[in-house]
């Protein structure tokens, strides 16, 4: 640790060291325990009232997917932008934690998206008839899970991690951010342009509170979920490359230069 | 600048080898498509656009490794980063994408009204084709210049470039296509479409330059 | 005219290569930096010309307590040699002049300075390693730099070849120039300063 203490301290200004990676550690091991116990409950919770929720007079008991695909969908948009938020720290002034908060987000993002769009699929069964329909929703959802996986291989790319991987990384989540919101309008209007029958469109109808209420418990119960993995895999992270330099150093003796 | 647009323009066309590459390959994805969908005309003229814009985004995606590639095998990318400032990077870059574009995507537009004849495509539909292709594709070349700054120090470029630029192009191809298809069927007016076309490709030939320079800068090795 | 490196550390790969080096000369000086391969003797020239930069210390160009931007003032010759090998030598050598601003110069002139005037219309190409060598040394004459930062400048050349390189990097001297070189073939020139870069021992 000390080691790395060091290092962080000759590379990096003061102020960074208020949020120092290992501080980060300390802290998140100290917040960690009682952090899984309240997501569990909470999370327990939020499904009970799921179940408990009346079910809709059209979609019927399908209605219940809505429950967990509408966090999933939030959660792969909220983990994108906390994704931005580190990209934007590295690229102002590299700092651990930001890359670590980036690269360890893609992979949780990525499942988030994968499971929005599996419970989408599954829910547009029914109610669609097809397991796949070309939805403005659905078709924007894909191509973010695009931008993750890609995001994802351009990370897990470079040899040099702190350096190449990290500011790679972080400069394609921003140009994917500012890009997001063209995609979306550009699928939208992609979509109106070849109207094609579905049997129910989605968000119709202003929702029911009986059906709000619980849905916002399992949005936080969700979102809880994704804090405490978030927190869980940047420890992991940090640790993994404390590990990597101190066999760096512990391999190698450091060079001496002469000058004559 | 104008003396490195000349100098890309020169080594573009004096290699006339991946000139003819890039229009074969152009013209292969062009006819395996019908033998792929059967030889029904009505099918074709309907998804011709489609094709021809596909067609065209996979060539340019397979020809953007080239894009700063070779300056930086022989040296001279070192020489031009050199002390340049983020801003004059990005004209650097900018000025390589113009001459990228001119040298590899303009020869396939100007023979794509040839190929589009294959997919029996309608004149007016022809016309549109070649016009969203010229006010679309630097959109692509330009994005594309984030991925192949992106990826210049990786080995296998080809196909992360592709993973990495492939979503974000996808709304010029949407409105690319979308111009030719509101022509023919009459739905909207194809001036909609072609200006977001244009937007695009103002709006990223600001972007990808910036962010391909400020790449350059942050992964100086 | 002064160049100062101070408390340079740099990486490579996750690897220090080396830390804590200073160094400084003035006009007139040539610094030869020396070592095995892989100690980081291209890494400290590309930090010199500032495409790499240092984990810590900086580098500067100053003159009469003024600090210099260092790219107007300096050239810089990596392993590679700079040159488009489908355009004719000639058309090169014209198109660094014009990116250099050069305000005056003639190609034929700078490549009889290399004794490779007869190549001005052929293809970059066709020529064998020495004779490319030789027109990638031309372009350093091609614009006035006060500091040159030379890799490896005398690989791939034969003996003639070389003495007609020692003579132009004595020119360059003697008319108050600075020469950086990583070379582990003697230059036929008396170095100034010299750093010898350790291998890492691993």
């Amino acid at each position: 640790m000390d080691s790395m203490k060091e290092m962080t301290k000759a590379k990096y200004s003061w102020w960074k060291e208020l949020v120092g990676p290992l501080q980060f550690v300390q802290l998140s091991e100290k917040i960690l325990p009682p952090l899984y116990i309240i997501t569990i409950i909470v999370l327990t919770v939020a499904l009970y009232l799921a179940f408990r929720a009346p079910i809709d007079y059209q979609q019927g008991i399908t209605v219940k997917i809505m429950f967990i695909h509408v966090p999933f969908a939030w959660l792969a948009m909220l983990c994108y932008t906390v994704m931005t938020l580190s990209a934007a720290r590295t690229l102002f002034s590299y700092h651990l934690l930001a890359d670590a908060a980036l690269k360890t987000a893609t992979p949780i993002g990525t499942v988030f998206t994968v499971l929005a769009l599996i419970t989408g699929s599954l829910w547009g069964k029914p109610i669609w008839g097809t397991w796949w329909e070309w939805d403005a929703r659905l078709t924007s959802m894909f191509i973010l899970l695009l931008i993750y996986l890609g995001i994802f291989a351009l990370s897990r790319a470079f040899e040099n991690e702190e350096t190449s991987a990290a500011h790679a990384a972080a400069i394609l989540t921003i140009i994917g951010f500012i890009n997001i919101p063209i995609i979306k309008f550009s699928v939208d209007w992609w979509n109106t342009l070849h109207q094609s029958a579905s049997i129910l469109r989605r968000g119709g109808a202003a929702i029911n509170t009986s059906i709000l209420i619980p849905l916002l418990i399992n949005a936080f119960a969700f979102t809880l979920v994704f804090v405490t993995f978030h927190l869980m895999a940047i420890q992991n992270e940090i640790l993994r490359r404390c590990v990597i330099t101190r066999q760096r150093i512990a391999a190698r003796k450091l060079p001496e230069t002469d000058i004559s | 600048m104008k003396e490195l647009f000349l100098r890309d323009i020169r080594v573009a066309f004096s290699s006339g080898n991946n000139l003819v590459t890039n229009l074969m390959f152009f013209l292969a994805v062009i006819i395996t498509t019908p033998l792929g969908i059967g030889p029904m005309s009505d099918v074709l003229s309907h998804i011709s656009a489609g094709i021809v814009w596909i067609a065209a985004l996979l060539t340019v995606l397979l020809g953007l490794d080239q894009l700063f590639q070779t300056d930086r095998e022989e040296g001279s990318l070192d020489v031009m980063v050199m002390g340049t400032d983020l801003l004059a990077l990005a004209l650097i870059v900018f000025v390589k994408c113009l001459a990228h574009w001119a040298g590899t995507i303009l020869p396939l537009i100007i023979a794509s009204p040839f190929f589009a004849l294959l997919l029996n495509m309608e004149w007016a539909a022809v016309g549109a084709t070649v016009i969203s292709l010229l006010l679309g594709t630097p959109a692509i070349t330009f994005i594309g210049a984030v991925g192949a700054a992106l990826t210049i120090t990786l080995p296998r470029v080809g196909v992360m470039l592709s993973v990495i630029v492939l979503p974000l192009v996808i709304p010029v191809l949407i409105f690319g296509v979308s111009a030719v298809y509101t022509l023919t069927t009459g739905t909207l007016t194809p001036i909609t479409p072609l200006l977001f076309l244009l937007a695009l490709t103002l709006f990223f030939s600001v972007l990808g330059p910036t962010a391909a320079a400020t790449t350059f800068k942050y992964m100086s090795e | 005219m002064r160049l100062t490196g101070t408390d340079l550390t740099a990486e490579r790969g996750g690897k220090i290569l080396f830390s804590g080096l200073n160094f400084s000369l003035v006009s007139g000086n040539l610094l030869t930096v020396t070592g095995p391969n892989g100690a980081g003797k291209s890494t400290l020239l590309r930090i010199i010309a500032g495409l790499h930069k240092p984990i810590i210390g900086s580098i500067q160009i100053e003159e009469a307590g003024a600090v210099l931007p260092r790219a107007m003032f300096c050239h810089y010759l990596s392993e590679k040699n700079a040159m488009k090998p489908m355009l004719p030598v000639g058309e090169n050598l014209r198109f660094w002049g014009r990116w250099l601003r050069a305000r005056d110069y003639d190609p034929h002139q700078v490549l009889e300075a290399v004794e490779m005037a007869h190549s001005i219309h052929l293809p970059y190409g066709i020529l064998s390693t020495g004779q490319k060598r030789r027109v990638a040394l031309a372009r350093l004459l091609i614009a006035w730099r006060p500091l040159w930062i030379l890799d490896e400048p005398t690989a791939g050349l034969d003996n003639a070849a070389c003495s007609l390189f020692t003579i132009i990097m004595k020119r360059h001297i003697y008319s108050s120039g600075m020469i950086i070189a990583a070379t582990h073939l003697p230059l036929g020139l008396s170095a100034t300063l010299n750093i010898t870069l350790q291998e890492n021992r691993i």
